[in-house]
């Protein structure tokens, strides 16, 4: 297949940036996306022009290291999908894409589709954890965990850190990346200790750093591990609790 | 020849109490000394956060350093089935020795004794430390931790995190290093690469990194310093490995002067998916786990085209159980590897390209319902249906091997020094655990009993005798000199000017390692390949291109510095291939097999680690051997049949 790529080109954090046209032909459908860049930018190296930057590793969907947004959409058209999972058979012969890096304030654009997403190791830098120093844990077993509460708790461990659920929020907010973290640590009695600590500090850096949720759900649909917005409400009843029963305590 | 001599450092007494009695006898930093020792820890993947964190713990102060944009994306992330430990849970006749006997011997008894009865007796440790961290694992249903088996061992020790264990393990010690960078106890530098490690008068005493985003060169002196870099299967060009996987490091210091030892030991994963086409950028791994439920089968005549489900039972042949009976589907990777390759040799692949062969479900399904299986591989299965656009549930699963892992690595001791004083290697970027093969299940445990376990405690033996003795300042000769040869190998990159891409002499590198020094080699083959990588190296610098300029991010550049030690790489792995007279493990010379094509070990001559120094010229690195001494284990002839 052919298809029509526009896509963001910026030199650096403080260069303008503008989008750029390329015929990308014989685009085999089993190719990857960012193969077909991979491809793409090889042809532009030999004929002399700069590669287009783009942060990927794993490319199997788990480090979260890729993410761009392919016609205006999160990690493009495919639900529950990394970049790095998508496929050129989720396009037709002929398409245009259009390819451009996160935005979003927190998230600076370093060059072309590559940007920083630190603002993310502050939020669990501040409390994401479970305080427990190397080699003092107990016996595994000696703290039965419900397989029920396990499951939820592993389903907001899921995600990957990507950047896709700030991305697609019109607000650029990061409730449910600091809520995936928060609810998972707080469902399990190993995290229950610190639980309201760590939920007031996740919050207020995140608060340093991103817009404010008004519900509109995006994130969820964008986010490439299908992380239930749930987890928020869970972030929000404890946040409240949190500033009761820290209270007096600062 | 080098002056080195290789001292393991192996504590004497009965095995079971070699950890204990060395440990009393390490040398320790009282706790108000540790703030003055500085460390730096180069990765921040399962081993070096967990040491990153473990030692900032302790007081040290900690510089952590990764060229990724944040630790939790290294590759650790990626592996899938599980963290083997001895708990005996299930009550199925699991101990610390019977683990110990299994990683000695799935490693074909090419590893140190007290090394591997170290590893059995923490992975108790790991489980309740990552427990404790919140690492969701696997639970029955009266809230009690789960496990499954995995390839080479007879009972159920393997945890796990539906097939994400190596993302929930990683993400509990980036969690722990971060708490340690929120308190301000460890300094951590993303974005920043290392590129090559300082000594003075023979000893580590700092680093040289690169920033990313500005290319700016730095110099970095500590006490100590520890390299948690992973290992080199991107050497392959296609590989499980994620796409910035590289061997800069170890070979950085291979070349300072760090033994490397067994480079030719690399693991062929059984389980992943064919290579389709040339674009291809990695392969993907299905994960072992796969083989408790899944059976592996070709169609029993080569000629055979049907589509999988009009072959009927009597016209396919399910090898692994008919080969190996008592393992089956559940031999190590390496038996299991090699006997794809055959099957795919004797012309029965299945799949367009006929290059794999089928896994299926059928059965499994049949026999638990669709749910169960659902509930174990769910994400596998919808990952492979994601790739090749078929659906697992119903058609069997087409696999072929692929490069996977490294058992080589540097050279260490028992307290995971390398030969050059002050420069530990950890996790994957050493030698010491896994032989040469690796079993399933092991690479998470090593990583982290290495990072959370070992080093902690061996690390202040070495510091221990620079008390009230600071860091040598960056200031120094030994800094600039190393500095200054940076950044004239940086210009000449750029300034190759060629008419090729780096990813173009990737490929072509790794075909010619896969090809000849792969699953199967021969004295021919690596004969073949020492001559024409000197060639092809030399073609690299003059007809690489590289665009862009070393003041911005640039990520060609990156892949060119990487690519060049590859290149080095290659040619040691060859040279240790062709002097390795024997089959052992993931290493097969086809020059050495019984008639029916398994492995023939020679122990007489190579119960030994290669331990290769660097000369100058890659082609001959210069050889020091380390017996290896089984005092606990006799030496059998593997059987899994």
């Amino acid at each position: 297949m052919n298809i029509t790529l526009r896509a963001w080109r910026q030199a650096g954090p403080s260069d303008e940036g503008g989008f750029e046209t390329y015929q990308v032909s014989d685009v085999s459908s089993d190719m990857s996306f960012l193969e077909m860049l991979d491809v793409l930018n090889e042809r532009l190296t030999v004929e002399g022009l700069e590669p287009i930057a783009f942060d990927s590793d794993c490319r199997e969907g788990i480090c979260g290291a890729c993410g761009v947004m392919i016609n205006g959409r999160a990690h493009g058209p495919q639900a529950a999908t990394a970049t790095c999972q998508l496929h050129m058979r989720s396009f037709r012969d002929g398409d245009t894409i259009t390819v451009e890096p996160w935005r979003a304030t927190a998230f600076q654009v370093i060059r072309d589709l590559v940007v920083d997403r630190s603002a993310f190791d502050r939020i669990i830098e501040a409390g994401g954890f479970i305080t427990v120093a190397t080699g003092s844990a107990p016996e595994a077993n000696l703290t039965p965990v419900p397989k029920e509460t396990a499951e939820t708790a592993f389903d907001a461990a899921a995600c990957i850190g990507c950047g896709a659920c700030v991305a697609a929020c019109p607000n650029s907010a990061a409730q449910l990346f600091t809520a995936a973290k928060a609810s998972h640590l707080n469902l399990l009695p190993q995290g229950g200790a610190e639980r309201y600590a760590r939920t007031e500090r996740m919050v207020d850096t995140m608060e340093r750093f991103f817009g404010s949720c008004t519900n509109h759900g995006e994130c969820e649909a964008a986010c490439p591990k299908q992380i239930s917005i749930d987890f928020i409400a869970m972030m929000n009843r404890d946040y409240v609790k949190a500033k009761l029963t820290n209270r007096g305590s600062a | 020849m080098s002056t080195v001599r290789l001292d393991a450092k192996t504590p004497p007494g009965p095995l079971a109490d070699a950890w204990d009695n060395h440990r009393f006898s390490l040398k320790l930093v009282n706790p108000a000394n540790k703030r003055h020792f500085k460390i730096i820890v180069i990765g921040t993947g399962l081993a070096g956060a967990s040491a990153a964190a473990t030692l900032a713990e302790l007081g040290y102060q900690v510089d952590a350093f990764t060229f990724h944009d944040t630790p939790r994306r290294a590759h650790s992330i990626a592996a899938q089935g599980g963290i083997n430990a001895a708990k005996n849970y299930r009550n199925d006749g699991d101990s610390v020795d019977r683990l110990f006997y299994d990683t000695i011997k799935g490693g074909d008894f090419r590893s140190r004794e007290a090394n591997v009865y170290r590893l059995a007796q923490l992975s108790l440790n790991i489980i309740d430390q990552a427990t404790a961290q919140g690492v969701p694992f696997a639970r029955e249903y009266g809230g009690l931790l789960d496990n499954r088996s995995f390839g080479g061992a007879q009972v159920a020790r393997t945890f796990y995190s539906r097939g994400q264990t190596g993302q929930q393990l990683l993400l509990g010690a980036y969690q722990a290093l971060a708490r340690q960078v929120g308190l301000g106890t460890v300094r951590l530098w993303v974005r920043t690469e290392f590129m090559d490690v300082v000594l003075k008068e023979g000893r580590a005493v700092g680093v040289v990194v690169r920033d990313l985003l500005t290319g700016e060169i730095t110099s970095h002196s500590a006490h100590a310093v520890v390299l948690c870099t992973g290992g080199y299967s991107n050497v392959y060009y296609l590989s499980t490995n994620a796409m910035t996987c590289n061997a800069t490091a170890v070979w950085r210091a291979h070349r300072r002067g760090a033994a490397f030892a067994n480079p030719c030991f690399t693991q062929i994963h059984p389980t992943c998916i064919p290579a389709a086409e040339d674009f291809q950028s990695k392969l993907t791994l299905m994960s072992e786990s796969l083989r408790n439920d899944g059976r592996v089968w070709v169609p029993a005549s080569p000629d055979d085209d049907r589509p999988p489900r009009q072959i009927p039972e009597s016209d396919r042949d399910y090898y692994l159980e008919r080969t190996y009976p008592a393992f089956g589907n559940l031999v190590p990777r390496d038996v299991a590897s090699r006997a794809a390759k055959r099957m795919v040799d004797a012309g029965h692949g299945v799949g367009e390209r006929q290059n794999g062969v089928y896994l299926d479900f059928q059965d499994a399904i049949a026999r638990l319902g669709r749910e169960a299986i659902v509930a174990r591989y769910d994400n596998l299965m919808e990952m492979y249906n994601r790739i090749t656009d078929e659906d697992p549930y119903q058609d069997p699963m087409r696999i072929y091997p692929a490069p996977h892992y490294t058992m080589g690595g540097l050279w260490v001791d028992y307290n995971l020094m390398t030969t050059i004083p002050g420069l530990y290697a950890l996790g994957e970027a050493n030698f010491s655990d896994h032989g040469a093969n690796r079993l399933g299940a092991s690479a998470l445990m090593q990583g982290l009993a290495d990072g959370y376990f070992v080093l902690p405690y061996t690390i202040g033996d070495y510091v221990a005798e620079f008390l009230n003795e600071a860091p040598v300042p960056t200031s120094d000769e030994a800094f600039a000199r190393t500095e200054a040869e940076l950044r004239e190998r940086i210009s000449g990159l750029l300034s190759m000017n060629g008419s090729r891409t780096v990813d173009d002499f990737h490929r072509q590198l790794g075909r010619m390692v896969w090809d000849e020094c792969g699953m199967s080699r021969s004295e021919e083959g690596l004969g073949r390949a020492l001559a024409y990588l000197p060639d092809l190296y030399e073609e690299f610098r003059n007809d690489a291109r590289v665009p862009g300029d070393g003041e911005s991010l640039n990520q060609t550049l990156e892949k060119a510095a990487r690519l060049e030690d590859f290149f080095e790489l290659a040619m040691a792995m060859c040279v240790d291939a062709r002097h390795r007279e024997e089959s052992c493990g993931g290493h097969f010379r086809e020059e050495h097999q019984t008639p029916q094509g398994e492995a023939v070990r020679d122990d007489e001559q190579f119960t030994t680690v290669s331990a290769w120094f660097w000369t100058g010229d890659p082609t001959r690195p210069s050889l020091q051997e380390e017996p290896l001494a089984f005092e606990n284990v006799q030496l059998t002839t593997r059987s899994y049949k």
